[in-house]
């Protein structure tokens, strides 16, 4: 007889329980939170207002009235992060939710399909990724114009193949299983099938990968307002700010150092989470602790 | 003093009590079969005495090879037994060897990490082994790899690993259970031959009884961790002292009582199965060359009335499982016409299909794959509802799934558990009830009982039988095992390289084969009142 241990299927509770023991993942969740916070908070309150110049301040140090310090046209930096904050945010989420909807159902198509179907949208898929993903975006927003949205657009489009790769791999492992056979036996259409049976099966490979893409859109939204293309001024963005520091670095470091620092701890912050949420829900990464 | 020796063994994993008081012992030269359902201890006991336990486990007393202390060994002491002295043949002869090895290196390793031989001498010695177990050179050269062979002749591989060395105790864990009878029957006599050549210790492990009163000398019966029965084979197996050894006994031979053997001469037929061939291309020798096809199912006609129960038997590979997917149109034949109550179903489009689908239903070998773990029973079971005209309600349904598990023998409370909550054989009853809740006519079961134990393949045969008399479900069986086609079918067809070479009534064609195939599967099958007879024999 094989050794058979069941693994217990987990409920709810269970994996509750088990996620606030994994370190990686309340860290990352702690982290996520926060960030999250700040930005739900600057809608209703800033320290101070991000659109208002005021030279008179003007590249001051970190100090009790400005915690962070202030830019050269004296804004203060703690509130520009904030409000950077749901930008960064927006945009990564948006590009996460294209890549998604978009990407999942095509590579659960082509899993499903299989055949020439498969093999010409992976063939496209990796057309796609074969381009630089960042200079793509330039093109991309050079073509139509800098702005948030066309950013949201550049960054989506990339997210595609990644999802589409991740939800084809996931589904070819779950379509050769009995139950899936049993179902089609019971006349299930390959939709059908895809919805109730592989999706489901496959999520949490999606939510790892989600995290890990939603760091990575953080990247490419500063990346690009960093290169002038993202979010315009006078709305203050993480990587906008960088490119204003660049050139006060000796007389303002503060300017450079706190921007830098909320995108590095987000975007840790949010490869934790996801690392923590793949050890928690991989039965194979379960070790003893 | 025996080879082997465990001593009041008991063994613990968390807070669970995996063995209580174990007490075993092999002697050299001797076949010990220990035997028990799933879940009673009996790969634990082989860990242990490999000392490959799960951290978590705890195991107290004694456990004594050829005067070592086990339990007490440290981990060097351990790592050089293992493989030397101690050699082991595992279930799954697909997962216990490395794909990207080559045979040649996968038994050379444990020659040359325990003998510090050369490369040179170590692969002389693999290649001698290899032709022992029955792997010549000629077709099997060291450069293969495993998935270039077959499951017996990979089981073949994991033997010659496990016994290169001479081991003084080769532990065989369900070695054969994932092979078809002709195949286990080669093997447990390559078994029997290597304790013989070597005066190895052999302690064979399996919930089959048949196969260990057939091999082993000594037999110790496991039941939730404890010896119920112990003592020489023949006398334990014909007294049945014990009611647990009776039960076991009682249910390896059981066979379901069927007021009314079908007669099939009457009625229309259910099903027709004209000339079917499927086709799978080969491997191109050229870019040029177009490669022969390779016929997986070759030009098969078959009937089943309404009613009938018809096993279909076979080696692995025959095509068996390929023919059902095409009668259950989850596969297109290549040639050939499926009728299904006198209407086409090759060729059709899946819309067209799901008056058929309604009156076909399918029960898989794998309690615990064919369940989707993240739903429900009540959704699992209802599953194949949706191909009804009319859609039930929320209520209907789960009326109808309440009455399908009723008629399995579920508790209707249990539509709101997952899967897992569920053992082996209450899966597989799950699975019956997902097959009977539309009401068919048709039922294609795929090695329904090969995955459960002994008593519970009993009550699962019983529970089939039942529903073909008081539903009228004709059925169609595939599997490599005769028991279940003796217990269950009134028609056998005996299926050998994609075509049909016998079929007749179930005991004429069991009890006299014609074909040399069928002779072979009937030869080659454990027979457990043949070999209680065999061993009384040999004692005199």
């Amino acid at each position: 007889m094989t050794l058979h241990i069941d693994i217990p299927e987990e409920t709810f509770s269970s994996i509750l329980a088990k996620a606030f023991r994994n370190t990686a993942f309340v860290t990352g969740f702690v982290i996520t939170l926060l960030i999250l916070a700040m930005a739900v908070v600057s809608y209703i309150w800033t320290p101070y207002d991000v659109t208002k110049l005021v030279i008179s301040d003007k590249t001051q140090g970190p100090s009790l009235a400005h915690w962070f310090g202030t830019d050269h046209f004296g804004r203060d930096i703690l509130s520009m992060i904030m409000v950077g904050a749901r930008n960064s945010i927006a945009v990564a989420l948006v590009a996460v939710g294209i890549g998604m909807g978009i990407g999942v159902p095509l590579g659960a198509f082509a899993a499903a399909r299989g055949g020439l179907v498969d093999e010409a949208l992976m063939r496209i898929n990796d057309l796609v990724f074969a381009f630089p993903a960042l200079l793509s975006a330039i093109m991309i927003t050079a073509i139509f114009g800098p702005g948030a949205v066309n950013a949201i657009i550049a960054i989506g489009i990339f997210n595609i193949p990644v999802f589409a790769r991740v939800a084809r791999a996931g589904a070819l492992a779950i379509w050769p299983r009995e139950f899936i056979l049993a179902a089609r036996a019971a006349g299930k259409s390959t939709t059908q099938i895809s919805i109730e049976h592989v999706l489901p099966n496959i999520a949490t490979l999606l939510l790892v990968q989600g995290t890990i893409q939603f760091a990575l859109g953080i990247l490419a939204e500063a990346g690009l307002s960093y290169l002038g293309l993202g979010a315009q001024p006078p709305m203050p963005s993480w990587g906008r700010m960088l490119f204003d520091a660049q050139t006060r670095m000796v007389v303002a470091p503060w300017m450079a150092i706190f921007p830098g620092m909320a995108i590095v701890i987000t975007v840790l912050g949010l490869n934790l989470l996801g690392d923590g949420i793949a050890d928690i829900l991989d039965p194979k990464s379960r070790r003893q602790r | 003093m025996s080879l082997l020796e465990i001593d009041k063994l008991s063994l613990t994993i968390g807070d669970t009590q995996i063995l209580k008081d174990m007490e075993l012992s092999v002697a050299s030269g001797e076949v010990m079969g220990l035997v028990g359902e799933s879940g009673s201890g009996k790969s634990m006991t082989a860990l242990t005495v490999m000392r490959l336990l799960p951290h978590a486990a705890r195991a107290t007393e004694r456990v004594t090879f050829d005067g070592i202390d086990i339990l007490g060994a440290t981990e060097d002491q351990m790592c050089a037994l293992r493989g030397d002295d101690i050699g082991m043949v595992f279930q799954e002869p697909m997962t216990a060897l490395n794909p990207v090895k080559t045979i040649g290196e996968q038994v050379a390793e444990g020659i040359r990490w325990h003998t510090k031989a050369t490369r040179a001498t170590a692969e002389e010695r693999a290649r001698k082994m290899l032709d022992r177990v029955g792997l010549p050179e000629a077709k099997f050269p060291l450069s293969r790899y495993p998935h270039e062979l077959s499951g017996g002749q990979r089981q073949r591989v994991v033997i010659a690993i496990a016994c290169a060395l001479k081991p003084k105790l080769l532990i065989a864990d369900e070695p054969t259970t994932a092979l078809d009878v002709v195949l286990q029957a080669q093997i447990l006599d390559l078994l029997r031959d290597l304790v013989a050549e070597s005066r190895m210790g052999l302690l064979l492990i399996s919930h089959d009884l048949a196969v260990v009163t057939e091999m082993a000398d000594r037999i110790t019966i496991l039941r939730r961790g404890e010896v119920t029965e112990a003592g020489d084979t023949a006398r334990t197996l014909s007294a049945q002292l014990h009611p647990y050894t009776r039960q076991l006994a009682q249910a390896s031979m059981h066979v379901p009582a069927r007021a009314r053997p079908h007669d099939a001469s009457q009625s229309k037929p259910l099903l027709q199965v004209e000339g079917v061939t499927r086709d799978y291309p080969g491997r191109r020798a050229s870019l040029f060359k177009r490669a022969a096809p390779i016929h997986a199912v070759d030009d098969v006609s078959l009937l089943i009335a309404p009613g009938q129960s018809v096993a279909l038997v076979g080696r692995s590979g025959c095509g068996k499982s390929t023919l059902a997917r095409m009668i259950l149109a989850l596969d297109k034949p290549s040639q050939g016409t499926i009728r299904f109550r006198g209407e086409t179903i090759t060729g059709k489009r899946e819309a067209e299909l799901m008056p058929a689908r309604r009156d076909m239903q399918v029960v898989f070998q794998d309690p615990y794959g064919s369940f989707d773990p993240r739903q429900k029973v009540e959704k699992l079971v209802a599953e194949p509802l949706h191909v009804l005209e009319k859609k039930p309600t929320r209520t209907e349904r789960r009326e109808m799934v309440a009455h399908a598990l009723h008629e399995v023998g579920l508790d209707q409370r249990d539509m709101d558990k997952y899967p897992h909550e569920f053992s082996g054989g209450q899966r597989q009853r799950l699975s019956i009830a997902r097959a009977i809740i539309t009401r068919p006519k048709l039922v294609v079961a795929d090695e329904p009982v090969s995955a459960l134990d002994v008593s519970i393949r009993a009550q699962i045969l019983d529970l089939f039988a039942e529903l073909n008399q008081k539903l009228g479900i004709a059925y169609l069986f595939i599997t490599h095992d005769l028991t279940v086609a003796r217990a269950i079918t009134d028609e056998v067809l005996v299926m050998h390289d994609g075509k049909i070479i016998e079929r007749g009534k179930t005991s004429e064609v069991l009890d006299h084969p014609q074909s040399e195939a069928a002779r072979a599967l009937v030869t080659a099958a454990p027979d457990l009142h043949r070999a209680i007879a065999k061993r009384m024999q040999e004692q005199g």
